[in-house]
């Protein structure tokens, strides 16, 4: 009974409709998704996981998932200020700074990551103020607490480091958190806050009562888009990222080596794991937008 | 239906509570803190990227900036580009009027199965788009010994002779930009479409249009700024592809670099007035697309998408 009509219409052209998005959708999205599928269905088992537990890839994967996460959870802490200060003030130039936030989405990676290498590398415009002090940070880090390897885990420059993919992710996640929170900060009524005042609430329990319930959906749900666009971020992360093998290697950088290499197995198997892990997140976002639609009834 | 590309929707109806008068406020001293913070934020991540491809691309004066647009593999890549975008934009265009009308104006079984599919292409990785195509095109893949270069005894001979490729050729780029810009008009165009109901169209056949009468006469002019904002984005996107692209183009000089492609090569060759000449390029069209975009979004809210 799957595509059939639950209802008649007299509208015309639902077989064409149907018949053509199904076709092109089948074509253009699902026959090569599946190939990647069935490509891996030919390894067996233990090779698949021999690729897929390597060294290097396991460190990609750490690389690539804990930046992301890192990025995305800055966009949430960001983006909520952000979302709020759109929202709620008025200001000169507000008009202006909107429309920018949707910049990430528009201007094409490649530029965005030879941009960010240009500002944040060490004779950059910021990089030349905020590189020693991160070598000097990460310094006294290592000094405070000599048990953990803070070179290593948080990188000793700015770019072509660590922090480089950092901040090519936080610029890539930047529109998701403040776009998805801005309707909702809009239908949030003013005199609920009012309300909490006359009730007798403090500025700050408003806030963390009443205010911050009601974002939450919202905010995760950003936070999840934000780190599902940055995991499989390429272009804007390559320039900027030193792209050291088992250091600050992502792992779409590792699945184009591997194709280099005509390691088309390898690859592939490293792109399952990713598509296995994005279809989860995507899973997990629509379930998130399916509770906070319940959960505004306005 | 999930909100992978979560662009500020025309069908997100403005809300009647936007800045006004208000009764509490925080105190002034946490609304400049607030303010502060946001600001520096944006111009750390959104201005400074921004001016910073402007001034290195004009480091050495105006006459090197607009040498570099005299290079031949430049133009080359420029075309690839609107080529591509020609290509790939009416193609998703059709597609995604074709969807919304199926999704939005009939109900069947499977319907949010199917916006979820739609919204596929989102959640992979731009990288993998363009391998998924390399494992179907590519000479190690399914249809590879089928087609030029490929050792197939008989379609093998008929398409080298044809000369016809696919991956490290201007198709594959096409089918890859295809891909990744999938969604843009759909995604758009559904909600829009189901926001509007079928009421218009049931009036028009019932004062004798013919379907096509009532898409071309009722729906299209309708959605017409609906249409234009996913064109705009799906260009943006199409023209700006870099991952998906850079697995399947084989970096031909002159031949299958597009724009993006072309400031990586520029870049590596330590040539920086050139790549950021090239990206100053893209940098303007994103801008122009943020501008129409902000334009259909102050329509949309003035009077009625």
């Amino acid at each position: 009974m799957l595509l059939a009509r639950t209802q008649r219409s007299v509208l015309p052209g639902f077989g064409l409709s149907l018949g053509f998005t199904l076709a092109y959708l089948g074509l253009i999205v699902l026959v090569p998704l599946a190939a990647a599928f069935l490509k891996t269905a030919g390894m067996s088992w233990p090779d698949f996981w021999a690729v897929a537990s390597s060294p290097r890839v396991v460190a990609s994967f750490k690389v690539s998932f804990g930046i992301s996460l890192f990025a995305a959870l800055v966009n949430a802490v960001f983006g909520l200020i952000l979302a709020w200060v759109l929202v709620r003030y008025s200001f000169p130039g507000r008009r202006l700074v909107d429309g920018l936030v949707d910049l990430p989405f528009a201007l094409p990676t490649a530029v965005a990551g030879i941009a960010l290498t240009a500002i944040y590398a060490q004779n950059g415009w910021v990089g030349q103020w905020l590189d020693p002090l991160w070598a000097r940070g990460i310094q006294r880090l290592s000094n405070l607490i000599p048990w953990v390897n803070w070179p290593e885990f948080l990188g000793v420059k700015l770019a072509f480091d660590r922090p480089g993919i950092f901040i090519a992710l936080t610029f890539i996640g930047l529109p998701f958190v403040v776009r998805t929170l801005q309707p909702v900060l809009n239908e949030l009524e003013p005199e609920l806050e009012e309300v909490a005042a006359t009730l007798g609430a403090n500025r700050w329990q408003t806030m963390t009562r009443v205010v911050f319930p009601e974002l939450m959906p919202a905010l995760i749900t950003g936070f999840a888009l934000a780190f599902a666009r940055a995991v499989g971020e390429y272009g804007s992360v390559v320039f900027i990222a030193g792209n050291m093998p088992m250091h600050s290697e992502i792992t779409p950088l590792l699945i184009i080596t591997k194709l280099e290499q005509y390691d088309y197995q390898g690859a592939t198997a490293i792109a399952v794991v990713m598509l296995v892990a994005s279809f989860v997140l995507l899973l997990c976002i629509n379930l998130l937008q399916k509770w906070s639609r319940r959960y505004y009834r306005f | 239906m999930a909100a992978l590309a979560a662009t500020s929707s025309l069908a997100v109806k403005p809300s009647p509570h936007g800045a006004g008068p208000r009764v509490i406020r925080n105190p002034w001293w946490v609304r400049a803190f607030f303010m502060t913070v946001a600001l520096l934020f944006v111009l750390c991540f959104l201005v400074l990227p921004l001016v910073a491809v402007f001034t290195e691309a004009l480091r050495k004066g105006m006459s090197a900036y607009f040498h570099s647009f005299t290079d031949p593999d430049v133009l080359s890549a420029l075309r690839l580009t609107l080529l591509t975008a020609a290509i790939a934009v009416p193609a998703n265009l059709v597609f995604g009027v074709a969807a919304a009308w199926c999704i939005a104006k009939f109900d069947f079984y499977g319907k949010s199965l199917l916006t979820t599919l739609i919204d596929l292409p989102f959640a992979v990785s731009p990288v993998i788009s363009g391998l998924i195509y390399v494992l179907v095109f590519g000479l190690q893949g399914w249809f590879g010994p089928y087609l030029g270069a490929g050792d197939h005894p008989w379609f093998g001979a008929w398409f080298n002779a044809q000369d016809i490729r696919i991956i490290f050729a201007v198709p594959g780029i096409v089918l890859a930009t295809i891909f990744v810009t999938f969604p843009f008009v759909a995604r758009e165009l559904i909600p829009l479409m189901q926001a509007q109901g079928n009421d218009e169209e049931y009036a028009a056949l019932t004062l004798g249009a013919s379907g096509w009468q009532t898409f071309w006469r009722v729906t299209v002019p309708n959605i017409k700024w609906g249409l234009f904002y996913g064109v705009i984005l799906c260009n943006a996107r199409a023209m700006g592809e870099f991952g998906a692209v850079s697995v399947v183009s084989g970096h031909i000089r002159g031949e299958t670099n597009t724009l993006p492609l072309h400031v990586e090569i520029l870049y590596n060759e330590y040539n920086f007035v050139a790549a950021f000449a090239v990206s100053s390029l893209l940098a303007l069209l994103a801008l122009l697309t943020l501008l129409l975009k902000s334009l259909v979004e102050w329509r949309a809210k003035k009077g009625g998408a």
